[in-house]
């Protein structure tokens, strides 16, 4: 039931991608480091360039060490922020514009945060929680809410009696569970999650992921995922978007990018990641660059093994690179490289 | 690639929940084993408030009757706590004292706390210049001390009990309109706020669902704290003479009263001042115990 109507409240512009991002950027404006007393502010760039387009049914991971903009992209494709530059779209039109004109967007993308504990109130119980989104957009008569709160529950691994419960009695896991219920619970076409599974055990984390998977699969909800875990991405994502410093470096179909990745830093995140289903540890040799100071040229030639000249002078937007794969990088690997 | 690793997610079992309601409510009820101080102090609020409430029939004698045969009679059988320069019974009044105490004390922090609540709330969720101004309000309201400020609303006023209560209500306003405010900044930047914003939830409503609840619980514990406040502010009022009027039976009017027998009858201030210094023992550590005990950042530290 959730398929049909999600399908028929989609229905504009078929040939228009769900999301599409165009030279996105986003700065923020932020006090110099080491200088606490001063009204100066100086620009972060959180994404610079980023390019980026998810097709309906979709699944895309989103890849990337910590500070790589993950979250702001997300942010931004959910319509909390507005980009600073670029036009980030839904169905052909701006996010933010798309967003105020109603709820029809908010029921449509749906979102679970990184910090799933923090998105939930911690007066209302579970039953709460989850029956906001139902009664807000109307999805279900007020006498079939608790059924259906009951069912959310039921979908994602818990018993129906924890809807009486506050969220400060759950543990992370269950807590992460009422998060994804409460997302689901719009019936959204499209599900933005921020790290939804990481830090869980591994047991949780596998049968969220089947969810998720069958989710996808099955009533064809278009996925954005966060994730730090190559693992995951290739187990719930078809394609995948690898972030370095704001902009996103390589993408593609994911079993092709991580089997032959053709920029160095995907080449070296999948090399720092020799198992899967376990968070990238220390990935890489060197500093991460301050988002405030990015380097000249490509961003990554302080780090990269494979740094030329050029490197340092020209900065490589994402290109395409044949099959449905792209990539910013002047000087690609070849798939025998690796 | 790796399919063994993706293909089969292991079957999960439901990890155990958080703590079971049982031994929650179990946790609650133990408060008075675990706060013995807690305890007591709660059992002398307790008193005091039964003792306010049935004060007639609690009391030997009637407060504001007069004797000229029992002037400053030092306690006895007849009147445990003396007599004052009146010949009123002094335990009677230090009885009927309490009511005016806890009367005066509880409406006068409820107004406080209801226009901190509006102006805390204004500026916490203005931002711009009605915040700043508001704030600029509550800081020169602030920067004088509770006492002043009540002196100065009952030269405004005039006397009586009820513009006592009007009076300290409103000198509090300023110190409950600055936690309201903290607590409002502290709230709205959450998760769940934005949260609720994403999903297209009118501000109002997010303001009534979520934000408010969440700043409702802190000021209640604040109320019960700031009850010895209120009540300490007011008895200061009456001693200084400008607040309730005699011969209403109130505590620091006793305590005025009694000053100028001091040496040689110094029962008619000390057993007000003590009734005073007691019940202002007491609400703050039962004050305390509550903040302690139903604090929201160590429950949601969980
Ligand atoms: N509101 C903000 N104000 C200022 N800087 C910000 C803000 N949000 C993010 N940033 C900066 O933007 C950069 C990207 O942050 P972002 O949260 O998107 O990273 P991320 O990839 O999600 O990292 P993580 O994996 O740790 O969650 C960081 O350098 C961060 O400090
Ligand atoms: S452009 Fe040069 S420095 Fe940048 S990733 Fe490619 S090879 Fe490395
Ligand atoms: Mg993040």
């Amino acid at each position: 039931m959730m398929l049909d109507t999600a399908t028929t409240r989609t229905a504009p512009s078929r040939t228009a991608p769900i999301f599409e991002l165009i030279e996105v950027e986003k700065v923020f404006q932020v006090r110099p480091p080491g200088r606490r007393f001063t009204r100066e502010k100086v620009g972060l760039r959180a994404l610079d360039g980023v390019r980026l387009s998810v097709e309906k049914g979709a699944s895309l991971a989103l890849v990337g060490e910590s500070g790589s903009g993950k979250s702001t992209l997300l942010r931004m494709v959910a319509g909390l922020d507005a980009p600073s530059g670029g036009r980030a779209l839904y169905h052909g039109r701006p996010i933010r514009e798309v967003r105020a004109e109603g709820p029809g967007f908010a029921r449509d993308v749906a979102m679970v945060y990184q910090d799933a504990r923090g998105s939930l109130d911690p007066r209302m119980t579970v039953g709460a929680l989850i029956a906001e989104p139902l009664r807000h957009f109307g999805i279900v008569p007020k006498a079939q809410e608790e059924t259906r709160v009951g069912e959310l529950l039921e979908r994602v691994g818990l018993p129906a009696d924890a809807a009486k419960r506050y969220p400060s009695g759950l543990s992370g896991g269950q807590v992460r569970r009422v998060a994804i219920a409460r997302a689901l619970a719009s019936e959204p076409s499209v599900l933005v999650a921020d790290e939804a599974v990481s830090g869980l055990d591994v047991s949780t984390q596998a049968q969220l992921l089947t969810l998720l998977r069958k989710l996808q699969q099955e009533m064809g909800i278009t996925l954005v995922f966060i994730t730090h875990d190559l693992g995951v991405a290739s187990y719930l994502c078809e394609q995948i978007a690898i972030m370095y410093l704001g902009r996103i470096v390589e993408t593609g179909p994911t079993d092709a990018v991580l089997n032959a990745p053709a920029h160095p830093y995907a080449a070296a995140l999948r090399g720092a990641a020799p198992r899967f289903f376990e968070p990238i540890p220390e990935p890489l040799p060197g500093e991460i660059p301050s988002p405030l100071d990015l380097p000249k040229g490509c961003r990554f030639s302080t780090r990269c093994p494979m740094a030329q000249d050029d490197c340092r002078t020209r900065d490589p937007q994402l290109g395409t690179l044949g099959a449905g794969r792209a990539v910013a990088c002047l000087h690609p690997l070849a798939p025998s490289d690796t | 690639m790796s399919a063994e690793a993706t293909n089969a997610p292991a079957p999960a079992t439901l990890p155990p929940a958080g703590p079971a309601p049982q031994a929650q409510s179990r946790k609650r009820r133990s408060i008075f084993v675990r706060r013995p101080f807690f305890t007591v102090a709660l059992v002398i609020a307790a008193a005091y408030l039964l003792a306010a409430a049935f004060a007639p029939h609690v009391a030997p004698y009637d407060p504001v009757l007069q004797s000229m045969d029992a002037m400053m009679q030092p306690p006895s059988g007849a009147h445990p706590l003396g007599t004052d320069s009146y010949g009123q019974d002094i335990l009677s009044r230090v009885i009927f004292g309490a009511r005016y105490a806890l009367v005066i004390g509880i409406f006068s922090v409820l107004i406080g706390a209801a226009g901190g609540l509006v102006i805390g709330l204004a500026a916490g969720l203005s931002g711009g210049w009605v915040e700043w101004a508001l704030m600029r309000l509550i800081d020169s309201i602030l920067a004088l001390p509770s006492l002043i400020l009540a002196v100065a609303f009952i030269a405004i006023l005039g006397q009586g009990v009820d513009k006592v209560v009007i009076a300290v209500g409103l000198s509090m306003v300023g110190p409950f309109s600055r936690t309201v405010r903290a607590d409002v900044m502290q709230v709205k930047v959450q998760g769940f706020v934005e949260a609720a914003h994403l999903m297209s939830i009118p501000s109002l409503q997010v303001i009534r669902r979520h934000i408010l609840p969440n700043v409702i619980f802190p000021l209640a514990v604040q109320v019960t704290i700031r009850i010895s406040e209120a009540i300490l502010v007011s008895s200061s009022l009456s001693f200084l003479g400008i607040g309730v009027t005699p011969p209403t039976p109130d505590w620091g009017l006793m305590i005025a009263e009694g000053r100028d027998f001091v040496s040689f009858a110094p029962w008619m201030s000390a057993m007000p001042g003590f009734a005073l210094a007691l019940l202002l023992i007491a609400l703050s550590i039962v004050g305390d115990g509550i903040r302690e005990e139903y604090d929201p950042k160590s429950r949601r530290g969980a």
